[in-house]
């Protein structure tokens, strides 16, 4: 299933010019456990062609939010930046297929 | 001693609930600030140092603030003034400053923080081994920026503060410094200070009703606790904690001048349907460092957009944005002389992967395809050239060599659309200073009699 069918709701913004975050909203607490435990953080590193070293994981309990933060693929309002605001990188993670 | 802090919305020109300001004021904050900007919109407004948002939505807000400011008798601060807070941009929100108080008949003294770096001050630096990169950070090239910034602190604003002014335009400064200035002044919780601010630097976002705007946060020795102003609105303990996730690389952590704000032993407590209570945060002291940012014109820009609807070139549209390509670079060399060196054309296809390029894993078949075409060249002269070159070809231009010109829609005429420059981002980097007040400067103006203290 997608993880975007999962979960409450998928965001991604930039964070400052250089980064972007993307955070997943669970809902549930047993929805964030499947997603901690299941969704690797090589896998989002793949989705987003960003070395896994770079990538930064933060899984929040209390919140039941796992947040991912990443050195944006190209520099915000570079010439190759296609998304101003990096609200659409979310996206990739919305419609990953996930067991 | 405990601070009240007015928090109008996150940015100055995206309007906030007048009933709930109103009823802000009645509660008699110590201060009223409001955030100008950000860099969320992108380098232009840094590099051209203009605000991105309007003269006449910036004014009319203004107005009703500084109209707040007058009845509560606090000091009204504004930070990162006119979107990137360069000095043309502080300069452009006192003009306004000025004409509203005449307007409204208000006698103000005016505080104005600058926050511009000349180029020596940051060569200087460089060479003394005071700036240091941040990751990522572009390799470090001061021959050709337009604007640099430092983004002050509290120190900066405490120092404004301590002119008597009755209202502060800051250049840039942090997103948390304004509202963080006056509780740190006051001995209250350093780490309460940092975190109530940040909590509420984007105003109601950090309640269940964002568009609402306005916020009240009451700062003492211990935390910090945070109110809604719109009746509709509601902070819950998720709601608050949820907004360290927001535009925030790291969600724990966040760097300020002179240290920075730990909070993962925060507790955050309902006190009630709409107040909830933050303790447990931390301050960590460390070197005075501002963060610097600048930008630089990158080239000039000229876009063309041409749409496919018949359903051969749609179904085709990468294989014919490729062989246009390969023969429009051809054409720009015989023609103009310009090899790929001197300019880049790209063509985006809007309806197959135009938001996320290379990183798209999805395909579908779209009704019609837009073919954005982006020219980037070292003037707008030659740009607007290799636009007009390429344009008829843009418009005609066959998949095969055996078949029909095909013509394609263009939504306007002219096809093309001169941008003018593309600005990028050029530093992230953090600058060393002795003294808080040595990047920084304030100037002082007075509109109408001066009022006794």
């Amino acid at each position: 299933m997608r993880l975007g069918d999962l979960v409450l709701k998928v965001r991604s913004k930039n964070a400052g010019p250089f980064w972007v975050t993307i955070d997943i909203f669970c809902d549930r607490p047993e929805i964030f456990g499947q997603v901690r435990d299941n969704l690797s953080t090589r896998a989002v590193a793949e989705l987003y062609q960003v070395p896994e070293q770079l990538l930064k994981r933060f899984d929040i309990e209390d919140l039941r939010v796992v947040k991912f933060s990443i050195p944006r693929p190209v520099v915000q309002g570079s010439a190759a930046d296609r998304d101003m605001h990096g609200a659409q990188y979310a996206a990739l993670l919305e419609e990953y297929e996930f067991d | 001693m405990p601070t009240r802090v007015l928090v109008p919305s996150g940015v100055l020109g995206l309007g906030f609930d007048r009933k709930a300001l109103a009823r802000g004021v009645a509660m008699r904050p110590d201060i009223i600030c409001i955030d100008g900007g950000s860099t969320d919109s992108g380098p232009f407004s840094l590099g051209a140092g203009q605000s991105k948002y309007s003269r006449a939505a910036t004014k009319s807000e203004w107005r009703i603030l500084m109209q707040a400011r007058a009845e509560a008798g606090v000091p009204l601060v504004i930070g990162t003034a006119g979107t990137c807070g360069t000095d043309s941009t502080v300069d452009w929100m006192h003009d306004i400053t000025t004409e509203l108080a005449e307007e409204l008949g208000q006698s103000v003294k005016i505080a104005r923080l600058y926050s511009g770096q000349p180029v020596g001050r940051i060569a200087r630096a460089l060479e003394a081994g005071d700036v240091t990169p941040l990751t990522p950070a572009p390799e470090i090239r001061l021959d050709d920026l337009s604007n640099i910034v430092a983004l002050a602190g509290a120190e900066q604003i405490q120092a404004a503060l301590a002119t008597g002014a009755d209202i502060v335009i800051a250049g840039r400064t942090t997103d948390t410094a304004t509202i963080a200035a006056l509780p740190l002044l006051h001995g209250d919780a350093a780490g309460g200070a940092w975190h109530g601010a940040k909590i509420a630097e984007c105003g109601a976002l950090c309640s269940t009703n964002p568009t609402s705007g306005v916020i009240m946060v009451d700062f003492d020795t211990d935390g910090f606790t945070v109110e809604p102003m719109a009746e509709s609105a509601a902070c819950t303990p998720h709601s608050v904690s949820a907004h360290m996730l927001y535009e925030n690389s790291d969600p724990f952590h966040l760097y300020e001048p002179g240290g920075y704000l730990d909070v993962t032993g925060a507790r955050y407590t309902a006190l009630d349907q709409r107040r909830v209570r933050v303790e447990g945060s931390e301050w960590v002291p460390g070197p005075y460092t501002v963060k610097l940012e600048g930008a630089r014109i990158a080239g000039y820009q000229t876009t063309i957009l041409a749409i496919l609807r018949n359903a051969h070139y749609v179904k085709n549209a990468s294989l014919w944005v490729e062989r246009l390509t390969a023969y429009l670079t051809g054409e720009i060399e015989s023609r103009m002389g310009l090899t790929q060196g001197d300019y880049s054309l790209e063509f985006r296809l809007i309806g197959v992967n135009g938001a996320l390029g290379d990183l798209e894993n999805r395909s579908g078949d779209p009704v019609e395809i837009g073919v954005l075409g982006i020219i980037t060249a070292a003037s707008q002269p030659i740009a607007a050239e290799i636009g007009k070159l390429i344009n008829p070809f843009v418009l005609h231009y066959p998949l095969t060599d055996s078949e029909e010109l095909p013509t394609f829609a263009f939504p306007y005429s002219p096809a093309t659309t001169d941008r003018g420059p593309l600005y990028e981002f050029a530093l992230n980097h953090v600058m060393r200073l002795s003294d808080p007040m040595e990047a920084f400067r304030i100037e002082l103006s007075q509109i109408g009699a001066e009022v006794p203290a």
